[in-house]
């Protein structure tokens, strides 16, 4: 082994080095230049909106040929933005706080107790974040809309919930499997009931992994988009869906007040992006709880 | 309650307590607006408005309109996913050795975050015809600003499944990568194996349940492709996803029957191509990652 181990270190230094290493840094500076051109144009869109929303006057030029912020104004009045941004922080509101009262105990009763059936209750906490959200939105919203509720707030934040609790429960369930069951068990020995054990010994050491599942629940609802277009009426659109239904019927408004628009929106959800990112990691919003549980 | 020990000990015992009664308010909930809609939907799609067991399912696949979504769908859905993830992949392999890796992932969640509708409106302005990429090109004097068209057909849903999957594609990937114990590169190269002769024989088969995860997710998301088919797309004709299809029944013709039809299809394909992906996966190696010692 050892003879091995002290030959091979200078096959690969040297050997072909010579050639390989022009090849291997071309290949370098190409995955590098991919990405940089990706950034450029994602940085570009964002920023196309951003200049449009400014512009009195926007055609055949590389910009704008003067700024102005009158269309912040005349969107603010044309698209009810007063109205959409209050039922847009109720239902983003209910949804958080809700999603948090649900999956939180339940990630608990998840992480703490071996039952029956757990299997499969696993599997249908996963689904609703595996299954697409107009798969499954088109039979909820018929549901929904037979029950009387679709159309309504209520029933777009009971939209909302089906995927955010699941999500809520995976976040959490490596965030309590790593607390000391004895730090409950003392509680315990001391005469705590589960409720009061609740609120006094773990809230306080969960605390900053329900701050961050909630945040990311937040910034999934601003812009969830689908399951809130299917089952919203005209008095419980959120500013994803107006701003849907503004770009749909281009031509009716002036380009420049609907780019205002989305730049209102970019601003909502970037703050609580911000925020978020404060305490969890960028890749956590997609692989959810993979990498806690690496731990 | 006349047994020796008392049936709350021995559902406890089973792990059955006050504690686990905490997770049924969550499933309660998952039944009622999860699974109960599903199998509703199901019942319903057999109950169409001709009075028939399989009149949904007859007038779908007996439509072109209607079943072309399918293949629409997929060849939109396909392609993206395979280019997503060649892509993801040899930058996941050149971000795993970056030190600060943060300033890239959260410029890369940013579209995630906003979502495809602002992604929509952003790039209706800026791959437009008088757009700045589009005016990029033409000021190359490589192309003819007339020949440009890229929003409003095919390319433009391409474009925004791809400027929306990638970033998803690539965290997924990314979590893979470097979960594999760097231990295991550096014998190979101990051993002499050059680059590419590790990325053959030491990452891939390592990675490929992995990837197979990935494909299946972003295949998935890619194949509910729904606002920007039709604020990109030409919804009409090229770019008629199945998603549309089945809006269109629910919302527009009010035929709730037909829509929980189309959205059935529509999961099943889902489940077609990932049980076939998935089972493809099962061919290649499966084990820890890690490594472990010993």
């Amino acid at each position: 082994m050892t003879a091995v181990t002290l030959e091979a270190p200078p096959a690969v230094a040297t050997g072909p080095s010579g050639l390989r290493s022009v090849g291997s840094r071309l290949w370098i500076v190409a995955v590098w230049s991919a990405v940089i051109f990706f950034i450029v144009n994602l940085l570009g869109i964002i920023a196309a909106v951003v200049t449009s929303s400014f512009a009195t006057r926007w055609l055949r030029s590389w910009l704008p040929n003067d700024y102005t912020t009158r269309w912040y104004l005349s969107a603010w009045d044309e698209f009810q933005l007063h109205d959409v941004l209050l039922v847009t922080f109720q239902i983003v509101g209910a949804v958080v706080l809700l999603s948090g009262l649900l999956g939180v105990p339940a990630a608990y009763a998840m992480a703490r107790r071996d039952f029956p059936g757990k299997k499969v209750m696993m599997l249908i906490f996963l689904l609703p974040l595996l299954v697409p959200p107009v798969t499954f939105g088109i039979p909820l919203a018929t549901v929904l809309y037979q029950s009387g509720l679709g159309g309504t707030m209520a029933g777009v934040v009971l939209a909302n919930l089906v995927p955010t609790v699941p999500f809520v429960i995976l976040v959490m369930i490596p965030f309590i499997e790593q607390i000391d069951p004895r730090v409950e068990a003392a509680a315990r020995v001391f005469g705590a009931g589960t409720f009061r054990m609740f609120v006094h010994v773990l809230l306080p050491l969960l605390m900053p992994g329900v701050l961050a599942a909630l945040l990311l629940v937040l910034v999934r609802t601003i812009a969830m988009f689908e399951l809130t277009f299917l089952t919203a009426g005209p008095s419980s659109q959120t500013l994803v869906v107006a701003l849907y239904y503004a770009v749909f019927a281009a031509g009716v408004r002036a380009v420049q007040s609907i780019d205002a628009m989305a730049v209102v929106y970019m601003v909502t959800t970037l703050i609580w992006l911000v925020i978020a990112l404060r305490f969890v990691n960028p890749t956590q919003m997609v692989t959810r709880s993979k990498r806690q549980s690496a731990h | 309650m006349a047994d020796a020990i008392p049936l709350r000990a021995r559902l406890a015992a089973k792990g059955l307590d006050g504690v686990t009664l905490l997770v049924l308010p969550a499933a309660a909930l998952l039944l009622a607006l999860f699974l109960y809609p599903f199998g509703y939907g199901l019942w319903l799609s057999f109950r169409p408005k001709d009075g028939s067991l399989l009149g949904n399912y007859a007038r779908f696949f007996s439509d072109p309109f209607l079943y072309d979504t399918i293949f629409t769908t997929l060849a939109l859905a396909v392609p993206v996913t395979i280019v997503n993830l060649l892509f993801a992949v040899p930058v996941a392999f050149r971000v795993r050795l970056m030190r600060h890796q943060r300033l890239l992932t959260t410029i890369l969640v940013l579209p995630i975050t906003l979502g495809t509708v602002l992604v929509a409106e952003g790039m209706l302005n800026y791959f437009g015809p008088q757009g700045w990429f589009t005016r990029a090109l033409v000021s190359t004097g490589l192309f003819n600003a007339s020949s440009i068209k890229l929003v409003h057909n095919y390319w433009g849903v391409f474009l925004s499944l791809l400027i929306t999957g990638f970033p998803f594609t690539f965290l997924l990937t990314l979590s893979y990568v470097t979960g594999i114990d760097p231990g295991l590169e550096q014998a190979a190269a101990t051993l002499g194996a050059r680059a590419a002769e590790r990325f053959r024989h030491v990452f891939l088969p390592l990675l490929v349940p992995g990837l197979a995860i990935t494909f299946c997710l972003s295949f998935v998301q890619a194949y509910s492709v729904f606002p920007s088919a039709v604020l990109l797309g030409a919804p009409a004709g090229p770019t008629r996803v199945i998603s549309i299809a089945a809006y269109q029944a629910a919302f527009e013709e009010y035929d709730y029957s037909l829509a929980s039809a189309i959205a059935m299809i529509m999961g099943a394909v889902q489940l077609v191509v990932v049980v076939a992906v998935l089972a493809l996966r099962n061919l290649f190696y499966r084990g820890p990652a890690a490594g472990a010692k010993g």
